[in-house]
């Protein structure tokens, strides 16, 4: 599946109201890190496929949603299971890592 | 601008320099503190010294050699890494900027994690070791820088017109030497960090308090550590991840020797050095 974009307009539609699991990464244009995870997450919303959702929040232009979930570092990557954040990943994380939450 | 720049004049980075110099490459290496090699009593266990050396001497020894042969070293301390236009790199020390194609981290495996009680549960929870990635949530906050040296200063520097006030705190070591009109330097000793779900407060050994929205560290001399989370190498356990061929996740950016875990040896830092040097031959020859 493609990665989608989530925002303050479409997040709890696309995000709280999922079932399964949702991949949610917190980043923003000016962020090196933030640079070096997008390939990341781009291999993890393939090798997922349709099995689970994966979208990016520009924090910049989404500044609520960063300060709800307590985002004060970026990237931040967060796995929402029925709504709810199950697990946080702070800085550039390991592919592998966070395959073995949404498996 | 310069083909290679290697952070670190230990075994790793020498032998980097030894490798990409004798390619015709322009090689420049920076360093600051005291390689892990230096302050060895004496090899015993290294290829050709019949009598073994001290790790002073091997350690000059290396410095000079890559002198020889064309290799520009200078003591000077890297404080920050940025990414620049075409795929090149900006090294920042404290009085000058370098660009380059690539970098080579052999900086040792320092670490500069302090030993405060909270500072690993409160990581992204208001601590950051990166004021250029995360200054943006701290915008007219009130802050604190932990450290007293220039990267410290550096650090600073970057948050100075982001957040409302900021505190450097030295735990106890002496004040560094910096003047701005939202900038104030305490240097009591911190027996804790405090919070709930994020920092709230640092508790000082005497008991007194002081509240922060978030905290800095920027202790010592920059390293491997601090540059990964600036540039989003990977790293697992405070190591910077590598494939066989000594290259990060990052193109153009590569890591030899202690910085990369495994054997603490001089043969293996050797060996990773001229295989990172390599691997940027033929990286800036595609």
């Amino acid at each position: 599946m493609s990665v989608l974009k989530f925002d303050e307009g479409n997040f709890e539609e696309e995000v709280l109201k999922e079932k399964g699991k949702v991949l949610v990464d917190f980043y923003a244009d000016w962020c090196g890190p933030c640079r070096m995870m997008s390939p990341i997450i781009d291999e993890i919303a393939e090798e997922m496929g349709e099995s689970v959702k994966v979208g990016k929040i520009n924090v910049d232009n989404n500044q609520e949603l960063a300060i709800k979930y307590d985002v004060m570092s970026i990237p931040t990557i967060m796995v929402f299971e029925n709504g709810n954040p199950i697990k946080t990943f702070i800085g550039v994380t390991d592919k592998n890592e966070v395959l073995e939450v949404l498996k | 601008m310069y083909d290679v720049i290697i952070i670190g004049a230990g075994p790793a980075g020498i032998s980097a320099g030894l490798y990409t110099i004798r390619a015709n490459l322009k090689v420049l290496i920076l360093y600051k503190d005291q390689s892990a090699l230096e302050k060895t009593d004496r090899i015993e266990n290294y290829y050709g010294f019949e009598k073994g050396i001290s790790g002073q001497d091997l350690y000059e020894a290396g410095i000079k050699q890559a002198k020889n042969l064309g290799v520009e070293v200078k003591k000077e301390e890297v404080t920050n890494i940025q990414f620049g236009e075409n795929n090149q790199y900006t090294v920042m020390t404290e009085n000058q900027n370098y660009n380059t194609k690539t970098v080579i981290f052999a900086t040792g495996n320092k670490k500069n994690i302090p030993k405060i009680k909270g500072i690993k549960e409160f990581e992204g929870k208001g601590i950051s070791y990166c004021a250029v990635c995360d200054g943006f949530f701290y915008k007219n906050k009130d802050i604190a820088v932990l450290g007293n040296g220039r990267y410290a200063i550096s650090e600073t520097n970057a948050l100075i017109h982001i957040a409302n006030h900021i505190t450097i705190l030295t735990d106890g070591e002496k004040p560094p030497e910096i003047r701005a009109e939202n900038v104030d330097i305490d240097t009591r000793k911190i027996r804790e960090i405090k919070g709930d779900k994020k920092i709230e407060e640092i508790e000082f050994e005497d008991s007194t308090k002081m509240k922060t929205d978030g905290l800095f560290v920027a202790l010592g001399v920059a390293g491997s550590n601090e540059f990964a989370k600036k540039l989003g190498i990977l790293t697992q356990k405070d190591r910077i991840v590598v494939n066989e061929n000594m290259e990060t996740n990052i193109p153009g950016i590569y890591a030899c020797g202690d910085c990369t875990g495994g054997l603490l040896q001089v043969s293996k830092a050797v060996y990773e050095g001229a295989k990172a040097g390599l691997q940027a031959i033929r990286y800036l020859r595609k």
